[in-house]
């Protein structure tokens, strides 16, 4: 009954989030401050890992590549359909999850155990559309963030595979460039618009409706960035079925 | 002038407010006090809007909230200024922003003049010189000026103010009392602070509503505090050793 419960507080959420719009000059400034925080802020980490797990990925398919029969350009495109399908989009959103669901989360909780909430809503202010609509409208500028990550992990795998004389540069670019269908960028793309949805709303919510002080504002941040995990993968699941299969 | 009329809220069927009547005048300072888990805070709560009472009445300058239009709420809430036990700062803004905030939400002047009033403001509670100090930098009763200057920078006809002094050492707890009590007058508003705090009863306590259990037990000021004979009354003055003291060096002296 609890699950049923939250599930329709969460939905209620998203509706207030949609009412009573802040004034807009306010809300510019509001957006351009998430863009900064949780876009521009999250560029370092993602650039970091996406470019060492491409590497590793190229270097994990060459190393297992002992038959001469197969050939070399499977390294890239098996680099390429596992960065592009799942890497860049879905482990690169429960890492999200961690670092920009937590922030969202905690900034949020501290905002509610410190009466700030309280405070926007004695001014009359739809707290959920000031706290929570401009961190989804930033969201939408998630996809830039998962573009940059498959031509970064790409990359990785490139420089691994030929700098560690794996694969010629040819040979690499050849494999990157076999069957390729486009529709597997536009499946990516449609999940991570997805997840960017549940990236900015999930810890929201965890955030918005906690109750208790600072310790309870890191167990919401932890409890978040579980829930956030698992919607994520079972949206994933859901959309990959739906989409590919 | 805000007046309550058998106000009764509960929660999950427990009663929290069995029928409050009081009126809350204007340019007074109405206190509501009693200890904790009397109601003080659910009162307040119903008097802001973030409570719904199960019955009652609640009027705002004799109209009855419930007659409000959204856009009379809408009004309402905009002439409403509040002071929160923690001061509830954004602490992402600095003292300027802070206090900037309520005129930047519904006023249409130029960024210029808004910031005028926001000197003025804060001068007013005497921080000029903090505008770019954030939250974190300032000690607790600069935490409170700041929150008083957000609270009166948009001309409130109400203030509302939950225990505006605690956590602070009794000789800033004074000031904080003084100043309320003196922008009380000056802006000619109706200011309701809640207080289990006897030095602000003393200081600032031009109306007393004692509330105990949910229910209003005694009315009247601070020079009438002292010579009720309410048992509840009495028990919470008496509770502090420095009041009782002095009762029994008064009755020694008898």
């Amino acid at each position: 009954m609890n699950y049923l419960h939250s599930i329709g507080e969460y939905f209620l959420m998203l509706k207030g989030t949609f009412h009573r719009m802040t004034k807009g000059s306010v809300l510019r400034g509001l957006i351009l401050k998430e863009l900064d925080d949780l876009i521009i802020g999250s560029m370092g980490i993602v650039s970091f890992l996406s470019f060492f797990i491409g590497a590793v990925v190229a270097l994990q398919t060459a190393l297992n590549l002992n038959n001469p029969l197969i050939p070399k350009s499977l390294v890239a495109y098996a680099a390429r359909q596992s960065i592009i399908l799942e890497f860049a989009p879905t482990f690169i959103s429960i890492i999200m999850a961690g670092k920009v669901g937590s922030y969202i989360t905690s900034s949020i909780g501290s905002m509610n155990v410190t009466e700030q909430i309280d405070a926007l809503e004695v001014m009359g202010i739809n707290s959920l559309n000031y706290l929570i609509f401009p961190k989804i409208i930033a969201m939408l500028f998630y996809p830039f963030v998962i573009a940059i990550s498959m031509f970064l992990g790409i990359l990785g795998a490139y420089t691994a595979a030929v700098m560690g004389g794996f694969v010629p540069p040819d040979i690499f670019v050849q494999g990157l460039q076999e069957d390729f269908i486009p529709f597997h960028l536009v499946y990516a793309f449609i999940k991570t618009f997805l997840f960017a949805f549940i990236l900015a709303t999930v810890p929201a919510y965890h955030g918005y409706y906690m109750k208790g002080g600072a310790l309870e504002v890191g167990q919401a941040s932890t409890t978040s960035f579980v829930w956030t995990s698992v919607v994520i993968i079972i949206t994933n699941y859901a959309v990959t079925q739906l989409l590919l299969s | 002038m805000i007046e309550v009329e058998n106000l009764h809220k509960a929660f999950d069927g427990e009663e929290v407010l069995k029928g409050i009547d009081f009126t809350f005048e204007k340019s007074k300072t109405n206190l509501i006090i009693g200890q904790s888990g009397s109601g003080k805070s659910v009162l307040l709560k119903c008097l802001l809007g973030l409570f719904t009472p199960e019955k009652g009445v609640i009027k705002y300058d004799g109209k009855p909230y419930t007659e409000f239009t959204e856009d009379e709420k809408k009004d309402l809430s905009k002439q409403i200024g509040m002071v929160f036990q923690g001061g509830a700062l954004f602490d992402s803004m600095t003292v300027e922003e802070n206090v900037l905030f309520p005129l930047r939400m519904f006023t249409k002047k130029k960024k210029k003049e808004n910031l005028e009033r926001v000197k003025e403001v804060l001068k007013r509670v005497n921080l000029d010189g903090s505008e770019k100090k954030m939250p974190s930098e300032i000690s607790g009763g600069m935490q409170k000026r700041v929150s008083i200057a957000r609270a009166i920078v948009n001309r409130p006809k109400y203030l509302f103010c939950d225990e505006p002094n605690s956590g602070l050492d009794p000789k800033t707890a004074t000031v904080i009392d003084n100043l309320i009590q003196e922008i009380t007058h000056e802006y000619d508003i109706t200011t309701i602070i809640i207080t289990h705090d006897m030095n602000s009863v003393l200081e600032i306590g031009e109306k007393i509503a004692f509330l105990k259990d949910g229910v209003l037990v005694w009315k009247g000021d601070k020079s009438q505090i002292f010579q009720t004979d309410d048992e509840a009354v009495t028990d919470f003055v008496y509770s502090s050793n420095l009041f009782q003291k002095v009762r029994e060096a008064q009755q020694k002296e008898l």
